[in-house]
């Protein structure tokens, strides 16, 4: 019974995280953490894609340890143990990256160490992994990584195709070779939307998608609303039935 | 704009609703559009249609998905004032898309978005311009020399079809049109001036060009004189007031004097910066939006002094030509410090004077 009720608890618990980090109280739409490499890398999809999963990696790794160290790290001085424990994994990928996908290391220049000072990661820390155990930890990561990943590959996108007319460009910087034929032309021009791919592009995609955001949001609070005015009205009539 | 006038009996007041405002400046261009088509062909109205079609169109979209009252809110013309504005702007042979673009961006973006009419913070027709400005150079920069001056003439049908193909009927581009009668591509008097500073020329040397007589740019100087008059005919009408124009205008001539008498072979005349280019339609119907603009006299008079100092200050050491846009957007940015800081005492509060006035008026 207690074992039945636990893990309905844990479940509860993942889905929880699930839904906050990819709706609720996404990083990037959000909590608006990591602007800077989110504003400035999102020209196109592969560009926001490769940002996204290096960052998914490093929200994964640091959330991992900085649970694991949670007991023995004293509270004073536990932001630069963080930030260490950030930095060396953002080395890790960055070596990666380097060695592996090294056209897309380039194209993001700068923006893979500065992960090192994405606020949403040493948020995560600060405010998850520090507290919980790790299993829950490493997936609060996850998720956070995740819905970080979608509105960067969103605003990529949309930059993407306003800018270039094209999405998937250059996906075998990322995915190798056999990805060299995923671009999609949608449509041909050639004069490039050039505000699209510059940073005001970005700021005014990101205001949309927030905006958007807010309109789903509003949607469904009057959706739910109206369910509970619907329930309410039910209970009245077999009232006054009665 | 003016009904918090204190008027002497008997309390005759002409009030104006905004439709009618909005209109009255529209009406205050026509001199100004009639002599632009005249100087550079019919395709300076094909802009203005497209520009002021798309935008009531997507003011009245917008207006009907945000549920409220459409016929009320076209019937106020800002939309279509805003599209002729813009349309006024654009090179006359620019592809169709610009317009529909910009259209589009002033009013969905820039208006709409912030909360329509009254709400928004940049003057629409600008923020939309510098977005096609920085988005489509090429394009947005591809000026025809004056009609007597082209080697190439176009009738209307050639300008709809460069519009709408990029080519005229007989198949030429618009880099073809743009060649002058020399041979040579011609530009605006203020890019021309500015490629030659560039090239090492001093700005007398610049000026012996066939688009030039002395400071007069030919076609640009008539034009900004039609707009003048224009201008001044708004003002006489009491549609707007003369403090942004008039501070706009000094302040952008005082500038330009002085550079030009710290060295006149690198800084171009006073005269030359008000004939060319958009300073006076800018002075007159572009930095006096009462929607975006300072709203008390003191401060209209410090925004419009402002943007004359940017005007000349871009039109020198920035990349580009010209700098109205720039300028109005700056200061749109910078309007509501202007107001913080220029708020009028309301009546029977006096000045602080001591440390216990000041208590009371906080």
């Amino acid at each position: 019974m207690s074992e039945d009720k636990g893990k309905s608890q844990y479940t509860d618990e993942l889905k929880n995280l699930s839904i906050q980090g990819i709706w609720k109280n996404n990083p990037a739409i959000v909590q608006l953490l990591g602007l800077c490499p989110l504003l400035a890398v999102t020209g196109s999809v592969v560009n926001g894609l490769g940002l996204g999963l290096a960052t998914t990696l490093v929200l994964l790794g640091s959330n991992i340890t900085v649970s694991l160290v949670r007991n023995f790290v004293p509270n004073e001085i536990r932001i630069p143990i963080f930030v260490m424990v950030i930095a060396a994994f953002v080395t890790v990928i960055e070596l990666i990256m380097h060695a592996y996908t090294f056209e897309l290391y380039q194209a993001l220049g700068i923006f893979i160490p500065l992960i090192v000072t994405n606020c949403a990661i040493i948020g995560r820390a600060e405010a998850y992994a520090s507290k919980n155990p790790v299993q829950f930890a490493a997936f609060d990561g996850l998720m956070m990584g995740l819905g970080f990943t979608i509105v960067l590959v969103v605003l990529g996108a949309m930059r993407e195709l306003l800018g270039f007319g094209t999405l998937f460009d250059g996906m075998e910087l990322l995915l190798g070779e056999w990805a060299a034929n995923m671009t999609l032309v949608i449509y041909d021009t050639q004069a490039n939307f050039l505000l699209a791919i510059l940073p005001p592009g970005a700021f005014l995609g990101m205001g949309l998608l927030i905006a958007a955001k807010n309109l789903i949001d509003g949607a469904i609070a009057k959706r739910k609303a109206q369910s509970e005015q619907k329930v309410v009205q039910r209970a009245r009539v077999t009232g006054t039935d009665l | 704009m003016s009904k918090l006038k204190v008027a002497s009996s008997p309390h005759h007041h002409n009030q104006r609703d905004t439709g009618q405002v909005m209109r009255l400046v529209a009406y205050a261009c026509i001199p100004g559009i009639m002599l632009q088509t005249w100087y550079f062909g019919v395709g300076v109205l094909i802009q203005i249609a497209l520009c002021m079609l798309t935008a009531i169109v997507t003011e009245a979209l917008i207006v009907e998905l945000r549920k409220k009252n459409t016929e009320r809110v076209i019937k106020d013309s800002s939309a279509a004032l805003a599209g002729l504005l813009l349309g006024i702007c654009l090179p006359p042979l620019a592809p169709w898309w610009i317009a529909v673009i910009g259209s589009f961006f002033a009013i969905a973006i820039v208006k709409q978005a912030y909360g329509g009419l009254g709400f928004n913070m940049f003057n629409p027709a600008m923020a939309a311009y510098v977005m096609l400005l920085i988005s489509f150079p090429v394009q947005m920069t591809s000026w025809l020399p004056p009609i007597s001056l082209a080697e190439l003439n176009f009738s209307i049908l050639d300008a709809i079809y460069t519009v709408f193909t990029g080519f005229t009927i007989d198949g030429y581009s618009i880099e073809q049109l743009r060649v002058g009668a020399d041979g040579v591509s011609m530009a605006t008097p203020l890019d021309h001036v500015k490629t030659s500073l560039v090239e090492g020329y001093t700005v007398q040397e610049a000026l012996q060009t066939p688009i030039m007589s002395g400071a007069w740019g030919l076609g640009w100087a008539q034009i900004a004189i039609a707009y003048l008059v224009g201008g001044i005919a708004l003002i006489k009408l009491n549609v707007i007031n003369w403090h942004i124009p008039g501070s706009m205008i000094l302040a952008a001539m005082l500038t330009a004097l002085i550079l030009h008498l710290a060295d006149s072979s690198q800084y171009a005349s006073p005269a030359f910066h008000f004939l060319n280019g958009s300073l006076v339609i800018g002075a007159f119907f572009i930095a006096t939006d009462p929607v975006s603009a300072a709203t008390t006299n003191k401060g209209r008079l410090i925004f419009g002094a402002s943007i004359g100092v940017w005007i000349i200050i871009i039109r020198t050491w920035g990349s580009y030509p010209d700098a109205v846009a720039f300028a109005v957007i700056l200061m749109n940015m910078a309007v509501p410090l202007i107001d913080y800081y220029t708020r009028p005492r309301t009546y029977g509060h006096k000045l602080k004077t001591s440390a216990i006035n000041n208590s009371e008026d906080d």
